[in-house]
């Protein structure tokens, strides 16, 4: 786990109350796995009346990159919006089933989903600096948010995360140039930074690359190589080779069901079900 | 995209098969001029060899083009890594039909020491290997892989009966132990392409079921 910074996040709890995860007993805490960081556990997303997942029960290995891959509409987006709450958010979306991080399921009515989103950060698919902040702001926004005002503590937060996010060396001397000042490659490395200042554990990613040209995402996925060393990773990829580069284990969703998931070496050499191998060679979608 | 992929893992396919055509050719034919000791057949051969070599570096630059270009995954990744393997053994059953074509060079005029029985018998049952065990790959049939495999043993068992009886003749008569020499090596060289006929077999394997089989010709691996 990344080493905590004494930004005071750390110690927030996961809970709305103090002592709701104890009261709750079993419900809401189970004895974690070291070797999980998170799990889903029969997890459904529903639109309305519209299925986006389906019983989806998979495992999420610490300090590992689990790329989620299928083709356009498979749910692999919503299983990954699913992992930090962010369907709270979408109207007429209803969750089932179970996410576990770290031992305790997210989704128990206990849980802060605002500290939850804390831990497990986000970064989409477009670049998402916000326009009128500088880069420093940028970054440490999210620690403004929750009140930080230190200016030591940002400042050293602030050039964790650029350092972290391999952009420190291409901004340090301009910090207070507007985000939307930086190309798009160092802007998405902008919004990474932005994600790990709040010292998250897991990271989702949204096809973070599809919209950066071959050298910024060859940076991306040399980060992501660096990055896992500290928090697990979970991405979207349309890109059959980047997730056979940079995953450890990668599975594979069809019309809202996880068709089979296992080591990213297995998928792409030898796939156990035929729809997988249909789909990883560019037989359908 | 992938139909052009397709299309040309078919091209690729074919030219194997071309390749295993030329080297049945080359070995029918070395043992055809050692039996008929035709000297100059024995050099057409060795002059040939060079075809076959030629014909596995193209095979392999297609192989390295698709890979580059296509980014084969699963099926599509094994059958150009089989591919891969199975051209340099049939390379080396070239090499080895050269070889035996060497020996008639070598052996010029002077008969056989004994009459060629066991070795174009085990010329027929390793040409017959090689044959089924393109059709094997061309049906992606591991299962006659396995058993094809099985008749190296056949091979094996000939190669040694020739020793023994060339190691007889040998001590019988220390005179001819060099024209002896010539028959023990030509005997080695279909031997050792039955052990490449079995690499194959275990290529066939892997491209079907994703496993890397080691050692198919020990009978506990051919069930």
């Amino acid at each position: 786990m990344l080493q905590k910074i004494s930004s005071g996040i750390s110690e927030m709890s996961y809970f709305n109350s103090a002592s709701a995860g104890e009261s709750t007993g079993l419900k809401n805490k189970i004895p974690s796995d070291p070797l999980l960081r998170m799990e889903t556990r029969d997890l459904t997303v529903k639109y309305g009346s519209v299925t986006g997942v389906k019983n989806i029960t998979l495992p999420v290995y610490s300090n590992k990159v689990l790329a989620l891959i299928g083709p356009s509409g498979c749910g692999k987006t919503t299983y990954l919006r699913a992992l930090n709450r962010m369907h709270d958010l979408t109207r007429g979306a209803v969750v089932s089933g179970e996410v576990w991080l770290d031992g305790h399921n997210i989704y128990h009515s206990d849980m802060n989903p605002v500290i939850v989103r804390r831990r497990i950060g986000m970064v989409f698919q477009k670049p998402t600096p916000f326009p009128t902040m500088s880069i420093y702001d940028n970054v440490v926004a999210g620690l403004k948010l929750v009140g930080i005002r230190n200016k030591k503590l940002l400042n050293d937060v602030c050039e964790r995360a650029l350092r972290q996010a391999a952009l420190f060396e291409e901004v340090k001397d301009r910090l207070k140039d507007p985000g939307a000042s930086l190309s798009g490659g160092q802007q998405q490395r902008l919004s990474i930074a932005r994600a790990l200042a709040v010292d998250p554990e897991v990271l989702l990613m949204d096809e973070p690359t599809s919209s950066l040209d071959p050298q910024s995402t060859n940076r991306i996925e040399e980060l992501i190589h660096t990055l896992k060393k500290q928090v697990t990773i979970v991405i979207v990829t349309h890109n059959m080779q980047q997730a056979a580069r940079i995953s450890d284990h990668t599975a594979f969703f069809y019309m809202g069901d996880l068709v089979e998931t296992g080591p990213t070496q297995s998928i792409f050499t030898k796939p156990k079900e035929s729809r997988t191998e249909e789909y990883i060679t560019g037989r359908f979608g | 995209m992938r139909s052009a992929f397709q299309e040309h893992l078919r091209e690729l396919e074919s030219e194997l098969f071309n390749m295993g055509d030329m080297v049945i050719t080359s070995i029918n034919r070395s043992v055809s001029a050692l039996k008929e000791q035709k000297l100059e057949l024995a050099k057409q051969i060795r002059r040939d060899d060079s075809r076959i070599n030629d014909k596995r570096w193209q095979i392999e630059e297609q192989c390295i083009h698709l890979i580059a270009t296509q980014q084969p995954v699963a099926t599509q990744l094994r059958e150009i890594i089989a591919v891969l393997s199975i051209i340099t053994d049939l390379e080396r059953m070239g090499d080895y039909a050269a070889g035996i074509a060497k020996i008639v060079i070598k052996m010029g005029e002077e008969p056989p020491v004994k009459p060629l029985i066991d070795i174009p018998r085990m010329a027929e049952i390793a040409t017959a290997m090689i044959k089924r065990s393109l059709d094997a790959y061309a049906g992606r049939d591991a299962e006659n892989a396995r058993l094809i495999s099985a008749d190296d043993d056949k091979v094996d068992e000939l190669y040694h009966q020739l020793l023994r009886e060339l190691i007889s003749i040998m001590i019988e008569n220390p005179r001819i132990i060099t024209r002896c020499t010539y028959l023990m090596w030509t005997a080695h060289n279909l031997e050792r392409i039955g052990d490449r006929v079995t690499n194959i077999c275990e290529r066939i394997i892997f491209l079907v079921t994703g496993e890397l089989v080691e050692n198919l010709d020990k009978p506990e691996n051919q069930t």
